[in-house]
C-alpha cells in the first residue's frame, strides 16, 4: 500500500532545503499518492535521546527509591541485606516494589512511551524524534516489543564487558564478548538508515518529527501590498530587475524577512540594489524588500504554473 | 463564536481567523489564506490525539480527521507545484506527515492488543516458530546430558559449571540427608514472595538476553541454553548419585516445567531471528529479520509472563508441597497446560481487517 522510495533527486521539489539533511532525506508516499518527505533522525540527535531518557530514569527512581527507604525506614538495610532471610511483611513488600520496578524501568519505559500516540519515549520528544515503521505501515505494539528487547544486548551487556573484560576475569571470553559486542554496537555507523541491531529486527526506523509552526503570509504585509507603510513609497521593479535572481535567493530573502534582523536586511538591501543597479537609499530597506519579495515571488511563481523554474541567479 | 472557556486553556482554542484573504498580493497566499483554517483545524486536532489518544477528541472531529487530512495532503502537493512560500511548504511537510502518524497509526488499544495477544496470537506466534523450538529443545536435552557426562567424569567440572556459595551444602561428597534436607519445604511462608520476585527479575532478564542474543545468527542463544542445561545436568548427577533422582526431578518439576518451557521459547525465538538473518528465502534480509522479529517478540511478552507464573510456582508450591507425588502432579499439570494452550488451541485468526 504505501512505499518508501530510496533518496531519489525530485525534480519538482525545492532545489534547495535542508541541505545538511539531504543525505538523510527519504520520501514516503502515502495510499493517497502525496509524497511527504522524511528525514532519518541523525546519531547525534538519537544518542541525545537516550542520554535524557537515562537521566529521566536515573532520577525517577533515585527519588522513588528514596521514598521506598523513607517509608521503611531502616527496614530497608534490613530487606535488602537478607532477601531470603525472614523479613517483616512490609519490608517484604517493599522490596518486591523495588524488584519489580527496577525490572519495569530497565524494560516498560521505552515499551510504554513508544507505543503511545507519539510514538517516542520522553527524551526523543525533547529531540523531535519518533519511532515509525520502515515500511510506512502502521507502528505495531509487537515491532515495539521486539525493538526494545534487544536493548539489552546493545547497552547493557556492552557496558557489563567493558568493565569486566580489562580486569581479565573472563579470560579471553571477555574479549571476545567485546568484540562481538562492538559489532553491535557498530551497526548504526554501518547503514545509511541508522538503524540499530533492534531497528533491523523491529522493522523500524527512527525519524525526524517536526512540529513547525504556520507562519504569517508576508505578501499580505507592510509593502508587499503596495506602499511602504513609513514613506508612502511605492516599488515597482521591471522584468529586466526580476529576472536576475532565482527561488534559492528568494528562499533567502524569505529567510531574512522572517528572522527581521536589522543588519541582515540592510545588507540584503544594500547587495540587491547594487545587483540591480539601483541607488540603494537608507531608512526604508524593509519595506523594499517586502515588495522585492512579492513581486519577484509572484514573477516566479506565474513562470511555475507555465511550466518554467528558475532554480537560482545562475540558471 | 463562542466565549472563552475552560477548555481553550488545554489546547482546544478557537482557530485563529486568517487574515483577509482579498489582501493577499499574491495567488498563491490566497490559495493559502483559504484553506489555513482547515489546516488548523487538522493541526489541533492531531495535537490533541498525540496528547491523549482519542479520549480527548470528539466523534465529529474522528469523522472529519479523514477528510481534513486530505485536504492537506491535496494542499500539499498543490503548493508545491505553485507556491514558493518556504513557511508554508514547510508547515504543510511537517502538518501532513503528524496527521499521517495519527491517521494511518495504530487501531488496537494496549488491551485490544492483550486481548488478541490471550486468544489466540500467542499460540499462533509459538507455533510458527515450531522448528526452532524443535532443534532449542534438542540442544537442550544434549546440554543435560553433556552436563551429566562431564560432571561423571571428572567432579572439578561441577564447581566449574555450578555457581556454588560458600553455604551450599549441594556440591559432590554431600551425604543424603544433606541433599533432602534441600529439597525440604520451609517452615515458614516469610520472605517466599520476596524470593520470588527477585527470581522473577532474574530468570526474565536471562530469557530476554537469550532472545536479544539470537541477533547473532542465533548461535550465542544456544550456547546459553547449553550452558544453563549442563548445570541442571550437573546437579542431577548429583541427586541421582545419592538416589534421589525421583525426588529431584518432583522438586524441579513444580516450577521447571514452566520455567525451562519458557527458557525453551525464549531460545528458540532468538534462534529463529538468528535462522531467517542467515536463511532469508526470497525475502531481503531486513524483511526477514523483521518478520521474523515482530514474531519472537509476541513470544517474549509470553515468556515474561510465564517467568512470573514459574516464580510463583518455585517461590510457593515448591518450598511449601512436599509430596513427591503432588510435586509431579502440579509441574505435570502445569506443563500440560502449556502444550494444550500452545498446540491444541487454534482459534481463527481475528481479523486485522475489518
Amino acid at each position: 500500500m504505501n512505499t518508501i522510495t530510496a533518496d531519489t533527486p525530485n525534480q519538482a521539489a525545492p532545489p534547495v532545503r535542508k541541505e545538511m539533511a539531504n543525505k538523510r532525506e527519504r520520501t514516503l508516499i502515502t495510499p493517497e499518492g502525496i509524497a511527504v518527505p522524511i528525514v532519518v533522525a541523525s546519531r547525534g540527535a538519537r544518542i541525545g535521546a537516550l542520554i535524557l531518557d537515562f537521566v529521566l530514569l536515573y532520577v525517577g527512581l533515585t527519588i522513588i527509591i528514596t521514598l521506598l527507604i523513607w517509608i521503611a525506614g531502616g527496614l530497608f538495610e534490613q530487606v535488602v541485606a537478607g532477601a531470603e532471610a525472614n523479613v517483616a511483611g512490609a519490608g517484604e513488600f517493599l522490596f518486591i516494589v523495588f524488584v519489580l520496578l527496577v525490572f519495569l524501568a530497565r524494560y516498560g519505559y521505552f515499551l510504554i512511551f513508544e507505543l503511545g500516540p507519539r510514538g517516542a519515549t520522553l527524551g526523543k520528544r525533547a529531540v523531535g524524534i519518533r519511532v515509525a515503521a520502515r515500511d510506512g505501515g502502521r507502528l505495531t505494539p509487537e515491532a515495539v516489543i521486539a525493538r526494545n528487547l534487544l536493548r539489552d544486548i546493545e547497552l547493557f551487556m556492552p557496558l557489563v564487558f567493558l568493565m569486566v573484560a580489562p580486569s581479565g576475569e573472563m579470560g579471553s571470553f571477555g574479549y571476545a564478548g567485546l568484540a562481538w559486542l562492538a559489532v553491535i554496537l557498530a551497526i548504526p555507523l554501518l547503514n545509511k538508515d541508522a538503524l540499530r541491531a533492534g531497528d533491523i529486527i523491529a522493522g523500524t526506523w527512527v525519524v525526524e518529527a517536526p512540529r513547525t509552526k504556520l507562519a504569517d503570509a508576508l505578501s499580505t504585509q507592510g509593502a508587499a501590498k503596495g506602499t511602504s507603510d513609513l514613506t508612502g513609497a511605492r516599488y515597482d521593479f521591471g522584468d529586466a530587475e526580476l529576472a536576475v535572481y532565482g527561488e534559492r535567493e528568494l528562499q533567502t530573502l524569505e529567510r531574512v524577512l522572517r528572522d527581521d534582523n536589522a543588519d541582515a536586511i540592510s545588507a540584503v538591501h544594500e547587495t540587491i540594489c547594487r545587483k540591480i543597479g539601483w541607488d540603494p537609499g537608507a531608512g526604508d530597506e524593509r519595506a523594499f524588500l517586502e515588495a522585492f519579495y512579492a513581486q519577484l515571488r509572484a514573477k516566479l511563481e506565474s513562470d511555475m504554473r507555465f511550466g518554467k523554474r528558475k532554480a537560482d541567479k545562475h540558471s | 463564536m463562542k466565549a472563552p472557556s475552560l477548555s481553550s486553556w488545554f489546547g482546544r482554542g478557537e482557530v485563529a481567523a486568517p487574515a483577509d484573504i482579498e489582501s493577499a498580493a499574491l495567488r498563491s497566499d490566497k490559495f493559502r489564506l483559504e484553506r489555513e483554517g482547515d489546516w488548523r483545524r487538522l493541526e489541533d486536532i492531531v495535537q490533541r490525539m498525540e496528547r491523549g489518544g482519542l479520549r480527548r477528541v470528539d466523534d465529529a472531529e474522528l469523522l472529519a480527521l479523514p477528510t481534513l487530512y486530505r485536504t492537506a495532503a491535496s494542499s500539499l502537493s498543490v503548493a508545491r507545484e505553485t507556491s514558493l512560500d518556504v513557511a508554508t511548504l514547510n508547515y504543510l511537510e511537517s502538518l501532513v506527515q503528524r496527521a499521517w502518524f495519527q491517521v494511518y497509526g495504530p487501531r488496537k488499544g494496549l488491551f485490544g492488543w492483550l486481548r488478541e495477544f490471550f486468544l489466540g496470537g500467542w499460540s499462533r506466534a509459538v507455533r510458527e516458530i515450531w522448528l526452532d523450538i524443535c532443534v532449542a529443545f534438542f540442544v537442550m536435552v544434549a546440554g543435560t546430558i553433556v552436563g551429566w557426562l562431564l560432571v561423571e567424569q571428572d567432579r572439578d567440572w561441577y564447581f566449574r559449571l555450578v555457581p556454588t556459595q560458600f553455604t551450599d551444602t549441594r556440591v559432590p561428597g554431600a551425604t543424603r540427608e544433606q541433599l533432602l534436607e534441600t529439597l525440604a519445604v520451609e517452615e515458614s511462608t516469610g520472605g517466599l514472595s520476596a524470593f520470588a520476585a527477585s527470581l522473577f527479575s532474574n530468570n526474565a532478564g536471562v530469557a530476554i538476553l537469550a532472545f536479544a542474543l539470537g541477533f547473532a545468527f542465533g548461535v550465542p542463544s544456544l550456547l546459553l541454553l547449553i550452558y544453563n542445561l549442563a548445570v541442571l545436568g550437573a546437579m542431577m548427577w548429583l541427586f541421582a548419585g545419592q538416589g534421589l533422582g525421583v525426588e529431584f526431578a518432583a522438586w524441579l518439576s513444580v516450577h521447571g516445567t514452566t520455567e525451562l518451557f519458557a527458557i525453551l521459547l525464549s531460545g528458540a525465538a532468538g534462534m529463529h531471528i538468528g535462522r531467517s538473518m542467515a536463511f532469508p528465502g526470497d525475502k531481503s534480509v531486513l524483511q526477514a529479520a523483521g518478520e521474523s522479529g515482530r514474531r519472537g517478540a509476541i513470544v517474549m511478552v509470553g515468556v515474561v509472563l510465564m517467568m512470573v507464573v514459574a516464580a510463583m510456582l518455585e517461590a510457593f508450591p515448591r518450598q511449601l508441597v512436599g509430596g513427591t507425588e503432588s510435586r509431579f502432579i502440579i509441574g505435570g499439570s502445569f506443563l500440560a497446560f502449556w502444550l494444550a494452550y500452545f498446540f491444541l488451541y487454534r482459534p481463527k485468526r481475528i481479523g486485522d481487517e475489518r
